[in-house]
């Protein structure tokens, strides 16, 4: 199907169904439960899902394909935000062309940042990215102000031009962004007996492009050029030896993901029309590291997990108080309850980075392929024999 | 897995899902509301949105005491705090028409992005039905936007740029905390009379709305009376050590330094200037001076001995005389052992607004509040006789000048109030150049 194989296909119609059905999947639990508490599947966090989905994609092509470990990747990202929130300043609030011009200009950013960083290798590289990184980030907190509204963030106002209409909303307000009039705001409710599920058209947006970039990303994968990417992650000299210039191919690469950044930065922008200079932080950078490393780096459905296991902790474990805590234990005896509660305390709320802290330590020691390893490691205990028969056959396979 | 994936198979395992998720829809009607998170059952949900990381903290856990409070207060515990004084009596301690009031708590970071996304979680998954907080103006004017957007009501909390109801003022937004231009109005005539009318000053300001706009004010007023402006540095807001921003104030020719600073930033920035001795340098023949526009309790217990005898404007402080004051004090500190900050105050004063608007309109419709709340005069909140103004939803009262104490009595005694600027002074034209170039719009329902 659409030129994948077997395995691929699988895989890519996998992820169209979580996808598709997440309203469905993030709300397992009766929204008057106590545990709905856990309950994922509201508009914002399943839009942040899918778009951290696209940047960690993006970000796999260049780390987990060549090897190289971008620490600057959150620069595109806040250049795709600034340029999409600036189409809805100039243009009109049709999220198409902001999206469209946030690609090309992290495009264009990436081509600059990659010619001169790809120079150097291995750390080297690591840091150049940073310290371009980190320069984006202080043009756009204090020097760049008239661009980028510095601390206070990028926002629409309603005095802003929009040449092609729409400047006003008809009730005087600003307007909201949309896809051909399609309103990225508009939701829709829908009940079954305590459960509540909430479709949002900018989730269903939202998770229609990485379904795209999802699939584009399985074609580089299995493209004579992934290979190639591959071979330099596995041994640039050899490469060079036998007279091929790798450079091409990672700048190549490098553009690539900063294309699928700027991307998911402009679809950020489309969701909630902000830009902020803290999107292009050092730690928003390390945060797509930790997505990619943590759900399996060089796997492809591994950095979509891991964006979606680092978004579900901060956003749910960082609103677990204390007074939430003290209503799960209020059956055990005060003295208890509190000590329970004081143990807890560290690691919900703002301690939430702790709590990922001491997962990403566990999957880096005892998982060292990610959350995909552990998929799989569960997926051949059940399956046991079956699946090593599978294996055996699979590796008797003639070489072509 | 599977490996036989044919086209017939895709097809028809996709008709059964696709079925699958129909089907629900046949039981259910999506229930429809007249604006966004209308509450149907026997509560309503705020959501208090503050910092708990980052260089506001401190405002943020004494913002989320008084949040707190206040909902126990509305539900008819505790001793009743401020409602017994309060001027309107429409809240009778049942929860708010007639509903418990129930909250949730979010992290702001005191950054936008953070902030609107805990927002964002609070009205699309808890259903709250206002957002207060704030504790920087870049998250207060960022969250403003949102809730405008969002059709909810949102509360200001502690946010002092002249922008939060100027420049990016919203028809869902209120704010009662005072502004720059205020602060700047009130402190002139003081430093006019204890620095005189020759000076120089050299301003160190925080690098957003915030700062700028404070910049802007002092430096537009304190040029009035005389002052020369020798500089102003921009400092970035997530500094913590500013000596190599202060180290050149002294050989700028400046005799006054003007900190606009607030929370953490101003504790190490107060810091580093005494540590470089300019508390007892002198210049051009003067004795130099220390002004910091923008003051709390808070920020005076972190800056120690630093802060005696300098001078800043403040909303309230708990010293203050009047019944409102004293019942707030005293519900406040029995519960929590120790006086609340101006922080505190506002976000106390308020939820209870709110209420009292939800109360009088009969509605929780954002529309019906905005009304209510439009022109509403109150007092007995701790600041005397208050105007919300419908023009730009500001609220004009008297501004306190304060001054850190030499002589302290406790660790909470560390200002004393020089003296009660009144709202008439401090009061401006809505279309005043400082306030232009935003429009409040129309008040957005949702739904």
């Amino acid at each position: 199907m659409f030129g994948l194989d077997k395995k691929d296909s699988t895989l890519l119609i996998l992820v169209a169904v979580l996808t598709l059905l997440a309203p469905f999947i993030l709300n397992p639990f009766p929204s008057d439960s106590g545990l709905a508490q856990f309950n994922a599947g509201y508009p914002d966090l399943m839009q942040r899902f899918v778009i951290f989905g696209i940047f960690a994609i993006g970000f796999n092509i260049l780390f987990g394909l060549t090897g190289y470990l971008s620490f600057g990747h959150a620069a595109f990202l806040g250049v795709g935000s600034y340029s999409a929130v600036w189409m809805f300043k100039l243009l009109s609030m049709n999220i198409l062309p902001a999206i469209i011009l946030s690609v090309i200009i992290s495009g264009l950013f990436a081509l600059v940042i990659g010619f001169v960083s790809l120079r150097r290798s291995g750390i080297y590289f690591s840091i150049l990215t940073l310290a371009f990184a980190q320069m984006s980030f202080a043009l756009a907190y204090s020097v760049l102000t008239p661009i980028t509204n510095g601390e206070t963030g990028l926002q629409i106002a309603l005095d802003d031009p929009r040449i092609f209409g729409g400047a006003v909303a008809a009730d005087g307000s600003i307007p909201v962004t949309n896809l051909f009039g399609l309103e990225m705001r508009s939701a829709f409710d829908m009940a079954v007996g305590p459960w509540s599920f909430t479709f949002s058209a900018g989730y269903y947006v939202c998770a229609i492009v990485m379904l795209i970039a999802f699939y584009l990303a399985i074609r580089i994968f299995r493209s004579p050029f992934g290979m190639m990417l591959r071979a330099i992650k596995s041994n640039q000299t050899r490469m060079n030896y036998t007279g091929l210039n790798p450079k091409p191919y990672t700048l190549a690469a490098f553009v690539i993901s900063g294309m699928y950044a700027g991307l998911a930065g402009g679809l950020m922008a489309s969701m909630d029309p902000l830009a902020g200079a803290e999107r292009m932080q050092w730690t928003a950078s390390g945060e797509v590291v930790l997505m990619t490393i943590l759900g399996g780096a060089g796997t492809l459905i591994g950095p979509v997990l891991g964006a979606g296991a680092i978004k579900y902790m901060e956003n749910i474990f960082s609103k677990i108080n204390d007074n939430v805590l003290h209503g799960w234990f209020a059956f055990l005896p005060d003295g208890m309850e509190d000590a329970v509660v004081w143990i807890l305390h560290p690691f919900v709320g703002k301690g939430w980075h702790l709590t990922l802290g001491i997962i990403f330590m566990l999957v880096v020691i005892f998982l060292p392929g990610g959350l995909v390893e552990g998929g799989q490691r569960i997926a051949r205990a059940f399956k046991g024999k079956k699946a090593k028969e599978t294996s055996e056959k699979a590796t008797t396979e003639p070489a072509e | 897995m599977s490996n036989n994936l044919t086209r017939r198979g895709v097809l028809k395992s996709g008709a059964v899902a696709g079925a699958g998720v129909a089907l629900p829809t046949i039981f259910t009607a999506s229930s429809a509301s007249a604006f966004t998170n209308e509450p149907t059952g026997s509560n309503v949900v705020l959501g208090f949105n503050v910092p708990q990381t980052g260089p506001y903290a401190d405002e943020g856990a004494d913002e989320l005491r008084a949040y707190e409070l206040a909902v126990e207060h509305l539900n008819g515990g505790g001793d009743g705090g401020m409602m017994g004084t309060f001027s309107s009596k429409a809240l009778d301690g049942t929860g708010i028409l007639g509903k418990k009031v129930d909250y949730v708590t979010g992290d702001t970071q005191t950054k936008s992005d953070a902030a609107r996304a805990s927002a964002k979680s609070m009205i699309e998954k808890d259903g709250a039905i206002m957002i207060t907080g704030g504790s920087s103006s870049g998250v207060a004017v960022a969250v403003q936007g949102l809730c405008q957007e969002a059709g909810v009501i949102f509360m200001a909390g502690l946010t002092h740029s002249n922008d939060t109801t100027g420049k990016d003022k919203k028809a869902n937004g209120f704010r009662h905390f005072f502004n720059g231009y205020m602060s700047a109005a009130a402190l002139a005539p003081v430093l006019k009379n204890l620095y005189g009318t020759d000076r120089k000053a050299y301003h160190l300001t925080a690098d957003y709305t915030w700062g700028w706009t404070q910049q802007e004010s002092i430096a537009a007023a304190t040029e009035a009376m005389g002052w020369e402006t020798v500089n102003n540095v921009l400092t970035p807001l997530a500094a913590t050590d500013f000596s190599s921003y202060i180290a050149p104030v002294k050989d700028s020719g400046a005799d006054v330094l003007v900190l606009n600073h607030y929370g953490g930033n101003m504790v190490n920035s107060l810091t580093n200037a005494v540590q470089f001795g300019l508390r007892n340098a002198q210049a051009n023949g003067k004795n130099f001076e220390i002004v910091v526009p923008l003051f709390s309790r808070l920020m005076a217990r972190g800056a120690g001995e630093n802060i005696k005898g300098i001078v800043g404007s403040t909303n309230w402080h708990w010293s203050l005389q009047d019944e409102g004051s004293k019942a707030f004090v005293k519900s406040f500190g029995t519960k929590y052992g120790f006086p609340p900050s101006q922080a505190a105050h506002t976000c106390y004063v308020q939820t209870l607004l709110y209420a009292d608007a939800v109360q009088r309109a009969g509605s929780f419709n954002p529309c019906a509040v905005v009304e209510a709340l439009e022109g509403f005069e109150f007092d007995g909140m701790g600041n005397g006789p208050t105007l919300y103004r419908a023009e730009d939803h500001q609220c004009f009262k008297d501004v306190l000048v304060v001054k850190g104490k030499e002589n302290p009595t406790s660790e909470f005694d560390l200002l004393e109030v020089v003296e009660v600027t009144p709202a008439s002074q401090v009061t401006y034209a809505p279309d005043h150049p400082m306030f232009a170039g935003g429009a409040l719009g129309t008040c957005n329902p949702g739904a």
